[in-house]
Parts: C-alpha cells; sequence; structure tokens
C-alpha cells in the first residue's frame, strides 16, 4: 500500500500555537490517564458550542472511558450564541433584511437559523440584500462605502465577540456614520451556568468553561460560582490536547471532592482577562435579561446597546412592528442545550427535523449540539458508527 | 503569448468600452463582438467557416490540431459529451479566471470518462455594462487554455442580458471527446478493498476565490489550482487500464464526491485525516473562517478509486506526472456503513463526513 | 462561540485613529484591529477573533503546558517500568 509523499505539506504540522496541540500521542495518553484516575462515572458540560464541536469532529468523546460505572459522560452546553438567539430577534433581523435600502450584514452562522416562516437565505433570494462578513468592521465599512443606504449589522455573541462589537459602534459613532446600526443579541455565560445548575433534573457536576470568553472577561466571575454551586470550573481551550486536559483536572478535582475554578488554558487566559475589552464593554453595553432560545429568560444574562449609544440601536431606528415568534411545537432544543435530553433522543432527531428542515437552531448552527450529532455521527438504517 | 485586449481586438470596435444590449441583437454589433473579439483568440479551421454549427470531419484539411482531431473523430468507438456553465464571481481571481474554469471543466469532465477532450462549443451571456476590455482578457484566458488543453472551440453564442441580470458574464461550454478503446474504466464497479486516491492538495480553488471576495479578503499565497486533467488520466490509465472509477471534485469538494460514490455504489468510505493533504495557508484560512477544507470546491484535482493490487502504480504514474506530483492515498472503500463516508480523526476517533447541505458559510463559532 | 486562531503580529499601523496590524496566520495575512492590546508588539502572537485581537499569547504559559504533557507520559512509563519489575521479582529503582 502506497505511503504518502515525504513533503510535509499537512497544515496542522505548521501553524504555531495550534499544532501542539493536536498530537495524536499526547491525546491517547490523556485519554488514559483520564481512564486511570476516574473511579465513578461523572457528567461534565463544555459550555461552549466551540468545544463541542471540536469534541465531536475530533471524535474526543469516543477516546474517554465511557463505563456505566466509571467514566466521563460529556453534556453539551448552551454556548451557542447562534441556537440561543431569540426567535424575535431572528424575526426582526429577516423584517429590517427585507426592507428596500437596507443591507443587513451577518457572521456566516446566522444565514440559515430559521425564523418563525423563513431564514435569512430564503429573504436574500427573494431580493433582500443579505451580506456575510467576517469582521463588525465590515460592515462599519460597508456603511462607509453606502451612504445612501441603511446598514444594519446582526451583532450576535458571546462574551467572545461583544469587544469587536463593541468597537464597531464606536468607530460609526467616532466616523460619524449616521447610517449604520446593529441588532445587538449578546449572551453571557455566568448566568447561564447558575440557570443550568438551578434546572430541575440538572446532571451535571462539572463545567469546562469557555476558554476564548475567558480570554475577554477573566476567570474572576467564576469562583462565586463554584462555591454557590459546589462545582469544579475548568477554563479550557479547544484543540484535542486542551479539552483532554480540561476534562482531566475537572476529573482529578471531582475525584477529590473539590469545586474550584482552575485555568487550564494558561497560554490564552488570565484571571483579569483582556481589561480594555471589558472597559470598552462596559462604556457600549447595559446588561439586560435576555430570553435564550429554548431556555427562557434568564435574568441579566444579555447585554443591549447602553443608552449613549441609543442611536446606533435597529431596534429604536426601526419600526419592526409587532412581531409574534412561532416556534415549531417539535422542537426540543432548550431541552439539548440544558444537557437534558441527547440530540438523538428527540423524536423529531433526523425526520421532521434534518440540517435541511431544521426545526430549531441546535440543528442548523455547524456547532448546535442536534447539527453535529446528525453531520457527524450519523447512523443510517443498518450503518453504526 | 498576449497579454492584454489590444492583442485580442485587431479589429476596430464602433466606439463602446462597455457592453450594450446591442451587442446580443444579432446585427452588425454582435459581428462585432465576434469578428473582434472571439474568432481572433479561437480561431480554428472549423469555427472560421462561421456556420451555425461545425461539421468535423478532415474535409479541406491539411495538416494541425484540427486535422488530428477530426482523425480521433473518424476513429471514435466511444464519443463522450459534456456541458456545463460557469457563474463564478469575480470573474478573475489568483490563480485563473472564468475563462480557464470554462475550459478545464468541460475538459475535466470528459476526461472523467477516459474520453480525450477533442471539441468545445462556448455559449456566453453578457451583463449590459461589462466592460469589453474585461471580456476581451477573459476571452484571451479561455482561448490560451483550449491551445495548452489541445482542444478546439468550434461553435459559440453571445446573448446580452439587461444591466443588473447578469453578474458580469456567464459561459457554458459542451465539449465532445473520444473515449479510447483500451480504457476499460468503469467496467468493474467499485467494491470495499479498492483505494481512494486524490492528486494532489484540495481546497485551493474555494478558498481563492473567498480571498477575493468582499467582506472575506486577506492576503494569502492562494491560487485557483484549475487545470485540464486528461494528460494526468492518461498516464493513469495506462497504469491501470482497469481503474474503477474517477471524479473530479468541484462544488461540495471531495466530501460531495465521496458521498456521491458512496451512495451511487452503495459502499462504505473510509479516510485519514492525516492523510488528507492542505496546502498550510489554505489551512490557516480555513482555521480563521471556520471552514473545512474537504467541503471546499477543486478545479484541477481528481479522486480516482483503483483496485487496491493497483494502487500503488498508479500513485506512481500519479507522481510522475506536473498535475499529480501530490498525489496520496486518502483511504479505502470498505463493506461497512454502506453510504456513509467516515474519516478516522488525527487523535484517533472518528466522525462522518456528511454530504454538504449548501454552500459553506465562515462562521465565528 | 469562540472560533479564535493565533499568529503572528507583522506589522502595526493606524486606520483613522483606529491600532491595527497586520497578523500572519501559517502564510495568511489578515488585517486585524490590535486596539485591545496596547502592549503588543512585532512578532508576538495573539489570538484572533472575527478581526480582533483578544489576546497575546504567552508563550512561557505554552511551554509548560506543553512540558507537563511531556511529562504525563514519562510518568506513566515509570509506573509501568515498576510494574513490570515488580512481577520480575527484581527493583526497577
Amino acid at each position: 500500500m502506497a505511503t504518502r509523499p515525504e513533503r510535509p505539506h499537512y497544515e496542522s504540522r505548521i501553524m504555531k500555537h495550534l499544532a501542539e496541540y493536536r498530537d495524536a500521542d499526547t491525546a491517547r495518553r490523556l485519554a488514559a490517564e483520564i481512564g486511570r484516575i476516574a473511579t465513578r462515572p461523572w457528567a461534565i458540560m463544555e459550555v461552549c458550542g466551540g468545544q463541542t464541536h471540536s469534541i465531536i469532529r475530533n471524535g474526543i468523546d469516543q477516546l474517554l472511558p465511557r463505563g456505566s460505572d466509571r467514566g466521563v459522560e460529556l453534556i453539551h452546553g448552551p454556548g451557542c450564541p447562534v441556537c440561543v438567539t431569540p426567535l424575535e430577534t431572528i424575526d426582526r433581523a429577516l423584517a429590517i433584511a427585507r426592507r428596500p435600502g437596507t443591507i443587513l450584514c451577518s457572521f456566516g452562522d446566522m444565514l440559515r437559523v430559521p425564523g418563525s416562516r423563513e431564514d435569512l437565505f430564503a429573504v436574500k433570494a427573494a431580493g433582500g440584500d443579505v451580506r456575510v462578513v467576517y469582521s463588525p468592521l465590515d460592515a462599519v465599512k460597508l456603511a462607509r462605502r453606502h451612504p445612501e443606504r441603511e446598514v444594519v449589522f446582526l451583532a450576535i455573541g458571546f462574551e467572545t465577540t461583544a469587544p469587536a462589537n463593541a468597537m464597531a459602534v464606536k468607530v460609526a459613532a467616532e466616523q460619524g456614520l449616521r447610517n449604520f446600526s446593529m441588532l445587538v443579541s449578546h449572551v453571557l455565560v455566568p448566568p447561564a451556568i447558575a440557570a443550568i445548575m438551578q434546572a430541575a433534573g440538572n446532571r451535571v457536576q462539572a463545567f469546562l468553561a469557555a476558554g476564548h470568553v475567558c480570554s475577554v472577561m477573566g476567570t474572576w466571575q467564576y469562583p462565586p460560582l463554584a462555591r454557590e454551586w459546589r462545582v469544579p470550573i475548568v477554563v479550557t481551550g479547544f484543540e484535542p490536547l486542551d479539552l483532554l486536559e480540561g476534562i482531566r483536572r475537572a476529573v482529578v478535582q471531582l475525584e477529590a471532592g473539590r469545586h474550584e475554578v482552575e485555568n487550564a488554558y494558561p497560554r490564552a487566559v488570565t484571571e483579569r482577562g483582556n481589561e480594555a475589552a471589558q472597559q470598552v464593554i462596559a462604556e457600549v453595553f447595559t446588561p439586560v435579561d435576555r430570553a435564550w432560545r429554548g431556555i427562557g429568560v434568564i435574568p441579566a444574562s444579555g447585554w443591549r446597546l447602553a443608552d449613549a449609544y441609543a442611536a446606533y440601536d435597529a431596534e429604536q431606528r426601526f419600526d419592526l412592528g409587532g412581531i409574534t415568534a412561532v416556534e415549531s411545537p417539535l422542537c426540543r432544543s432548550g431541552e439539548v442545550l440544558r444537557g437534558m435530553l441527547k440530540p438523538d433522543q428527540c423524536p423529531a432527531f433526523g425526520r421532521e427535523c434534518t440540517p435541511r428542515t431544521p426545526l430549531g437552531a441546535t440543528m442548523v448552527s455547524s456547532e448546535g449540539a442536534c447539527a453535529a450529532y446528525y453531520n457527524f455521527r450519523q447512523a443510517r438504517d443498518s450503518a453504526h458508527v | 503569448m498576449s497579454d492584454g485586449p489590444a492583442s485580442a481586438c485587431p479589429l476596430p470596435l464602433r466606439d463602446y468600452a462597455h457592453v450594450v444590449l446591442g451587442h446580443g441583437a444579432g446585427g452588425a454589433l454582435s459581428r462585432d463582438l465576434i469578428e473582434g473579439i472571439f474568432l481572433p483568440a479561437f480561431s480554428n479551421e472549423w469555427l472560421d467557416q462561421r456556420g451555425d454549427s461545425a461539421v468535423l470531419d478532415s474535409t479541406g484539411l491539411s495538416s494541425g490540431t484540427a486535422l488530428d482531431i477530426a482523425r480521433h473523430l473518424g476513429n471514435a468507438g466511444r464519443l463522450a459529451v459534456s456541458t456545463d456553465s460557469y457563474v463564478v464571481r469575480p470573474l478573475v481571481f489568483p490563480g485563473g479566471s472564468i475563462g480557464d474554469l470554462a475550459v478545464h471543466g468541460t475538459v475535466n469532465d470528459l476526461a472523467m470518462s477516459g474520453a480525450r477532450p477533442l471539441v468545445l462549443t462556448a455559449g456566453f451571456i453578457l451583463e449590459e455594462g461589462l466592460a469589453i476590455a474585461a471580456l476581451a482578457t477573459i476571452v484571451e484566458r479561455m482561448a490560451r487554455a483550449a491551445r495548452e488543453a489541445g482542444v478546439v472551440i468550434v461553435a459559440g453564442d453571445t446573448k446580452v442580458v439587461e444591466r443588473g441580470h447578469g453578474d458580469g458574464l456567464y459561459i457554458n461550454t459542451a465539449g465532445i471527446g473520444v473515449v479510447p478503446p483500451e480504457v476499460r474504466l468503469g467496467n468493474e464497479p467499485v467494491r470495499p478493498g479498492d483505494v481512494v486516491l486524490v492528486s494532489g492538495t484540495i481546497g485551493d480553488h474555494g478558498l481563492a476565490i473567498m480571498s477575493v471576495r468582499e467582506g472575506l479578503e486577506f492576503d494569502a499565497p492562494i491560487a485557483s489550482d484549475t487545470a485540464p486533467l486528461h494528460g494526468l488520466v492518461s498516464t493513469m490509465l495506462a497504469a491501470c487500464p482497469g481503474i474503477r472509477l474517477l471524479r473530479d471534485p468541484t462544488r461540495g469538494g471531495v466530501a460531495a464526491s465521496l458521498n456521491e460514490i458512496a451512495a451511487l455504489a452503495s459502499v462504505g468510505i473510509e479516510i485519514d485525516e492525516d492523510a488528507v493533504p492542505v496546502r498550510p495557508a489554505v489551512a490557516a484560512a480555513c482555521e480563521i473562517l471556520g471552514l473545512d477544507p474537504l467541503l471546499v470546491a477543486n478545479e484541477g484535482k481528481l479522486l480516482a478509486i483503483v483496485p487496491a493490487a493497483a494502487a500503488d502504480a498508479v500513485l506512481a504514474a500519479m507522481r510522475a506526472h506536473p498535475r499529480g506530483r501530490d498525489a496520496v492515498a486518502l483511504g479505502r472503500i470498505v463493506a461497512a456503513h454502506t453510504q456513509l463516508v467516515v474519516m478516522r480523526t488525527a487523535i484517533g476517533g472518528t466522525r462522518v463526513i456528511p454530504l454538504p447541505l449548501g454552500e459553506q458559510l465562515p462562521r465565528i463559532c | 462561540m469562540c472560533l479564535a486562531v493565533p499568529g503572528r503580529v507583522e506589522s502595526i499601523h493606524d486606520d483613522r485613529g483606529v491600532r491595527m496590524g497586520k497578523v500572519n496566520f501559517a502564510g495568511v495575512v489578515k488585517d486585524v484591529c490590535l486596539a485591545y492590546l496596547p502592549e503588543i508588539a512585532v512578532g508576538d502572537y495573539t489570538l484572533v477573533h472575527v478581526g480582533f485581537a483578544l489576546a497575546t499569547i504567552d508563550e512561557a504559559a505554552a511551554q509548560e503546558t506543553l512540558r507537563t504533557f511531556a511529562e504525563l507520559g514519562i510518568l506513566e512509563e515509570g509506573l509501568a517500568e515498576l510494574r513490570d519489575g515488580d512481577e520480575a521479582g527484581a527493583s526497577a529503582l
């Protein structure tokens, strides 16, 4: 059987600070170590959808010990801003996109998220001007280039994306752009952790906190949560070795009966986080109660634009009429997002609900647990993966 | 080798710098375009006759490419026909243009059947307002691609649509080729044990397009891999006339092609993440945008399913050819998980490679 | 959330009052906003999310992390030797 050429052209090998954390040998040793120290079955939730994506994509959960008497079960958390953006927000974005003379800019993730009746792709097909951008600053650039059009940016995300979204507003204000506004739907991790622990039937015993959220916000918000709910919280990265190390440290704590905050991602996370970013966030955003799609209202779990920036708030700029969001009665995203239900346990999974005909956001988002299960773990008929 | 519009336009066009609706009306303006741009670029004995269709025999030919082609057609046992339309935006991108794709795409479709591509037709839909100079550049590149691929364009058509309806330019090409009698490609079905080969690095074309698309710009040494593959296919078939199947993974990337093969042949496919060849810059760009190289379009690569016993010989033949230097074995056909494509991940797990739903979009999550 | 990729800062400039840089990701160079990392310098590695540099990669911390991974294996090998040694009836240490 022919072997591959000697020339090393496989990407992983050359991206510094990325490649090192994908080493297969080390991954196996970490997994073996977890197997060695786990004496009971533990349920650990990774908060961030990017972590879920990496786990499923790399097959990390398959490396973990998964016996009924001892092992690690990973429960996928609600850390997918696309999944939890309220239906009303999607419907508002769709209404804005339908307006003539308006350009609706969005991250690619949002384009296929279903609103009450359609998604942004459908609106685009019907003539709406919908543009995918990589950075919020690209939307600001568009506003500068098209002074005759209204440019609206759909600003979703967790704390990781907030500095970027905040800067976009500041830049627009500084440049005096009157045709730029944002539809804001930011969500926060710490209140979500509290909500999960409070929910009846919760099985989560430890958390892998979202590494890049903590790059921005630091780790100082988590000790009160660890103490109140008596859960280990390990700040974890996204590469296979980062995730396995985060899980290992969580298991060490669980076995020892400890419940502390640990930083397993020190190369990118400090206790105080990025203070410059936190300052700008505090200037541009204000905490608000936020409805999480599929979960309900979590108090003080979101950010809206501060009053000083009201002029850039698309919700105030556009009269979007009464929007009554209609959720599919079959969709059980909420339970999936809270870790109560595995995607393949949902009756609609693979039947009424597929990536092509998604009922809820967890089937649409590339990191939504349902989409991850469907795409990466399909079992069709007799096939078994 | 000409390098600009001036050399493609020996006859003066009536004062128009941009395509107007009249250019598609079939009258003098249309003739201007044909005589000023298309004919000089694509000139060959058949096209120069300017009939409504070209009769591809050797009458009146004494030498040259056309005679060669006529002879092949005369001996033709099995004709292969294909057509494809090209709607790419932007029209010109690092490594190529819509003109190159229009030639290579159809040439490669023919090559995937084991055919030697011989002639193409070319239909153009121009948007009112398209700069004539831009059109001339693309036509010149198309002509060059055709010459290098050894095919001639024997018939064509031009229409013009109103401004706002055409994205600048659309091209359709249809192609005819002949499958040599000794080629037994596809005679035997794909079966477990067969080996999956890929001719080189993946993701180059799709990322080259993205690198210049508004909102996703970045500076990167990424160029489209657009290229004709029939020469490579020829050497592969010489090494193994009974290759099971060839596919060029264009839209939807390797993921789409492998899923199609798995479904068509009702088999399972297993590939190794460690074996997937990706250029570092392409991989880095995919990391930044959150894309999977397996789902990104290629325009100068092929997948081959070969009997296991022949895999080494075919790989050696590929690597000896300029278009197959980076060829590798990706994986194998298996009896398990029929219709599913599964990847063994670098760290030893498995995951399914799904059939892409639609266009892969950059993500932040 | 949080698709963030590490890259090397190649140059720093100002764009209409906003601190920007050219960041190199294995050959792919992108314009990145550096406003949130006023201390970052050319040659540093940074984590970039949606066109914004959010953190400077701490090289020492990275080395430390990799070292603990390497030691993990050694520990295991040592333990395995101990076991084999005991089984053979001879001390491995």
